[in-house]
Order: C-alpha cells, then sequence, then structure tokens
C-alpha cells in the first residue's frame, strides 16, 4: 500500500484547483463544478485518513457530503435557471444586484 | 517499482490533467466531460483505498446523477459558451499567485507534520470484500441513524426548493 501523504498530495493539488476555478472562471456552471472539484478533495482526504486510522466514520462523513452536494446541486442550478430566465445571460459580472 | 505505485501515479495524472482541462475549456459541455473522467478517476483512489460502497456512490451520484443534472441544464441554456467580455485584467495573475500560494501553504502543512514512510497497513483485499460493506451498513444505520434520517429531509426541502424556485408565477408565463 501506498504512504497515506501520496493521497493527502492529489487531494490539496485538485482542492487548488477549484479554488483557482473559482476564482478564474466566469462561467457559474464552470464555478459550480470547481465547487465539486474541492468537496471530492475534501472527501478524498476523508476516506484516505479513515484507511490511515482504521475507521469507517470517514467514510460515513463522505457518504452524508455526497448527499448534501446533491442537495446543492440541485437549489444551485435552479437559481441558475432562474437568473437567466430574468438575464438572459448567465455571466458572474452581470449578477450585480439582488433586484430581479 | 511495484504495480499499485504505477497505478497510482497514472491516475493522478489523470486525475490532475483533466482538472486544469475543465479549468481551461472554454465550452462548458467539454469541463463536464473532463469533470466526470476526473469523478471517476477519485472512484478508483476510493476502491484503493478500501472504500467500494464509497466509489460506487461517487459513480453512480456524482458522475452520474450530478453531472447528468449539469450537462441537462447546460444544454436546456444554451449556455456552452459565454461571449468574450472585459474581464478585470489582474484578476486571472492574482488569483493564479494567490491559487500557489494556497498550495505552497498546503504542502508545507503536508511535509512538516507527516511522515512520508508510514504506509497504510495491509493490502485492499479483505477490505474489498462484501463484508466491508455490511460493515458500513451496520454503522450507518444504527450509529448513525439520525443523520440518515435527516439527510432524507435535506434532499425532500432541496426538491421542493428548487421546484419553488424555477416554477413560474401566475400572469408571468
Amino acid at each position: 500500500m501506498l504512504p497515506l501523504t501520496y493521497y493527502l498530495v492529489i487531494s490539496a493539488i485538485l482542492f487548488v484547483l477549484g479554488a483557482l476555478g473559482v476564482l478564474i472562471r466566469r462561467n457559474p456552471l464552470i464555478i459550480f463544478m470547481s465547487v465539486e472539484l474541492m468537496l471530492n478533495a475534501a472527501n478524498l482526504a476523508f476516506v484516505a485518513f479513515a484507511r490511515s486510522f482504521d475507521v469507517l466514520t470517514g467514510q460515513i462523513f463522505v457518504f452524508f457530503v455526497i448527499a448534501v452536494a446533491a442537495a446543492e446541486v440541485a437549489v444551485g442550478l435552479a437559481l441558475i435557471v432562474v437568473i437567466f430566465r430574468t438575464k438572459h445571460s448567465i455571466d458572474v459580472d452581470l449578477m450585480s444586484s439582488l433586484k430581479g | 517499482m511495484d504495480f499499485t505505485l504505477i497505478l497510482f501515479i497514472v491516475l493522478a495524472a489523470v486525475a490532475v490533467l483533466t482538472a486544469i482541462g475543465m479549468l481551461v475549456s472554454r465550452n462548458a459541455v467539454y469541463a463536464a466531460l473532463f469533470l466526470v473522467l476526473n469523478f471517476a478517476t477519485v472512484a478508483i483512489f476510493y476502491l484503493m483505498l478500501g472504500a467500494p460502497f464509497i466509489a460506487m456512490a461517487q459513480v453512480t451520484v456524482y458522475a452520474g446523477a450530478i453531472m447528468v443534472l449539469f450537462l441537462f441544464v447546460i444544454m436546456l441554456l444554451g449556455a456552452e459558451k459565454l461571449p468574450k467580455g472585459g474581464v478585470l485584467p489582474w484578476q486571472r495573475p492574482l488569483a493564479i499567485g494567490l491559487a500557489a500560494v494556497l498550495l505552497a501553504e498546503a504542502g508545507y502543512l503536508l511535509f512538516q507534520r507527516i511522515q512520508m514512510t508510514t504506509e497504510l497497513a495491509g493490502p485492499g483485499l479483505e477490505v474489498n470484500s462484501v463484508e466491508a460493506v455490511r460493515t458500513l451498513g451496520l454503522a450507518l444505520f444504527n450509529q448513525y441513524l439520525l443523520p440518515f434520517e435527516v439527510t432524507s429531509v435535506l434532499l425532500l426541502v432541496a426538491m421542493i426548493g428548487a421546484i419553488v424556485l424555477t416554477k413560474k408565477e401566475k400572469g408571468e408565463a
């Protein structure tokens, strides 16, 4: 088996790439995908630590994170659809007012 | 070099390259497909770590349901490509610089606190069995029963929320 550090390094790299995506992209769909990438990186660290310490709790927490991510995506994509309907574009630079 | 290390390096390269591909692709559909491949490689990481249930949940929920929802919305809105507009000129270099700082911090903490040589115990043969899933299920439905039920309420609320948000108001149609 490989050392725990290898998995933590790949998890850190994926998390940083996700954060970078949130910062540089202007398409909210891709920003959303980057958030999913960061959640995945955190999940990978959870599972690696669960294996390292030989406990199941990490895996169970990952299960809950996946469920919360599914709920978050449903609501977030619904919001993007509504914003597209009112503004006819989803560029994040145009989302500068709270009024619909 | 043993087989596991080679497999890990190949998978890590695929994971990082697909993540970068998602960041740089102009077309949102390509970005979504890159992300599906990324999720699949992470699922194989889960299998290597002896978490078969999580790996299958990853494939069905993330790579399956969530990404299909993404592709559905992208194609529904026709928002594959955004017109090139005036971007803040300092935004991209600043973001890349800050990401480099974040990576440096994470790397510093990792290599300072954890010894590189401590290997994870045992091969994943017996952990990748039916018994592992059984143990996980027993823990989920005994010790973590309340959080599990709360998750179902959360999913219901999210479903109702999505329907209410996208519903057209009366007279607006």
